[in-house]
């Protein structure tokens, strides 16, 4: 059988109460994504001028990834379709505004009012087909084209992803670039971090976006293990 | 759900034109003390609606902010003051959002606004058209 989570049931299905909390009382996995959340905040390259912004968590889960955000002093809205992974943030009183909701539904902001944007082990959800409505590369083209619309001019996304392939990690790249996005892969962490976590894995990557109409591909590297 | 949040969000359902701002129906608010940072003010200053905050912080119960503002106003601490109570501080717990177009019902519980559509609620997916060929061409075609 797969242990990779996204083959066994949709987001909302598996992160159920249990998983919720199995999950983020790990004390490997809330040091893994502090660790992933860090350096997806310093890719952010953010303006180094002590001024907090306004930064947006997609697939926030439990807010291990927020939690970096306040600890950088930042104030964030987080998002995600699971009501039991929230519930743990209520818990655990993570200083950002939580929304229920669905990424590949688009995201319901405003143009151009987010500083920023991380998402930490959630866009790989993307590339499933949940429900029989699901077509998943329009759902990646809804997510990334609401986020382009909704960043501050040269905001950045800094995705850290989990695709089961090198298809998925195009897919999920292309869809990125069709919205407008620029930017490329940065190969660093995931592969010592997260090894122990999704044994199964391909391979991982952080992808940094900027929002601009130039083509920036940073670092690109592929890696596999089993 | 605080009203800086509130400010940013928009109703995404499909046909809707202008899903901005939505209405909040309250049964509960909460206050909770935040520090005070006049630098957070002052960036998201320029990219709120000024009135959608104003009338958000009304129906919460505050009623302090004025009518109008503009940048020259940042400069009074107890302006500023104001502006943080509202934007930070009052947390929508127990309520609802609405579609100022269609009057469809975001409930909000625990603070949470569940913003999950329907099926058919869900948008069509427009090109980007300005940027779709060029990036058509580098990447190859998404849909
Ligand atoms: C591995 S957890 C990561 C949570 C958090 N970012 C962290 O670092 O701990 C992945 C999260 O993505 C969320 N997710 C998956 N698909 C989603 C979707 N379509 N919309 C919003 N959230 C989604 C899941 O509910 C889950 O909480």
């Amino acid at each position: 059988m797969s242990n990779r989570p996204e083959l066994l049931a949709p987001p909302e299905i598996f992160y159920d109460d249990s998983e919720a909390r199995k999950y983020t009382s790990s004390s490997r996995i809330i040091d893994i994504q502090a660790k992933l959340s860090e350096r997806a905040l310093e890719l952010l390259a953010l303006p180094e001028d002590g001024i907090p912004r306004l930064l947006l968590d997609i697939g926030c889960g439990s807010g291990l990834s927020g939690e970096t955000l306040t600890e950088n002093g930042h104030q964030w809205i987080g998002l995600d379709i699971s009501q039991s992974m929230l519930n743990i943030a209520l818990e655990r009183e993570v200083e950002g505004d939580l929304l229920l909701g669905d990424m590949g539904q688009g995201i319901a902001l405003r143009p151009g009012v987010i500083d920023g944007a991380i998402s930490i082990s959630a866009v790989q959800w993307l590339c499933n087909a949940d429900k029989s409505s699901h077509e998943p590369k329009l759902r990646l083209k809804a997510f990334f084209g609401s986020l382009y619309r909704c960043l501050a001019r040269g905001a950045r996304a800094v995705f850290q992803v989990y695709p089961e392939n090198i298809a998925q990690r195009e897919l999920i790249l292309r869809s990125a670039m069709h919205a407008g996005f620029a930017g490329g892969v940065v190969i660093d962490y995931p592969h010592r971090y997260a090894r122990p976590l999704f044994r199964n894995l391909m391979m991982g990557f952080s992808g940094l976006m900027r929002r601009c109409s130039e083509i920036l591909f940073v670092v690109y590297k592929v890696f596999a293990w089993l | 759900m605080r009203l800086f949040t509130h400010n940013m969000l928009s109703s995404n359902i499909k046909g809707v034109a202008n899903g901005f701002p939505l209405r909040i129906e309250v049964e509960q608010v909460l206050e909770k003390q935040v520090d005070f940072n006049p630098d957070f003010l002052k960036n998201l200053f320029p990219k709120l609606e000024w009135k959608a905050l104003v009338d958000a912080a009304r129906t919460m119960g505050y009623a302090e902010l004025p009518e109008e503002a503009d940048s020259l106003m940042l400069e009074s601490e107890e302006f500023l003051r104001k502006f943080h109570h509202a934007l930070l501080e009052l947390h929508l717990e127990e309520g609802a959002l609405v579609c100022p177009e269609t009057g469809r019902k975001f409930p909000v519980n625990k603070g949470i606004p569940n913003m999950l559509l329907h099926e058919d609620e869900v948008p069509d997916l427009a090109c980007n058209q300005v940027l779709c060929p060029t990036i058509c061409e580098r990447y190859g075609k998404v849909d």
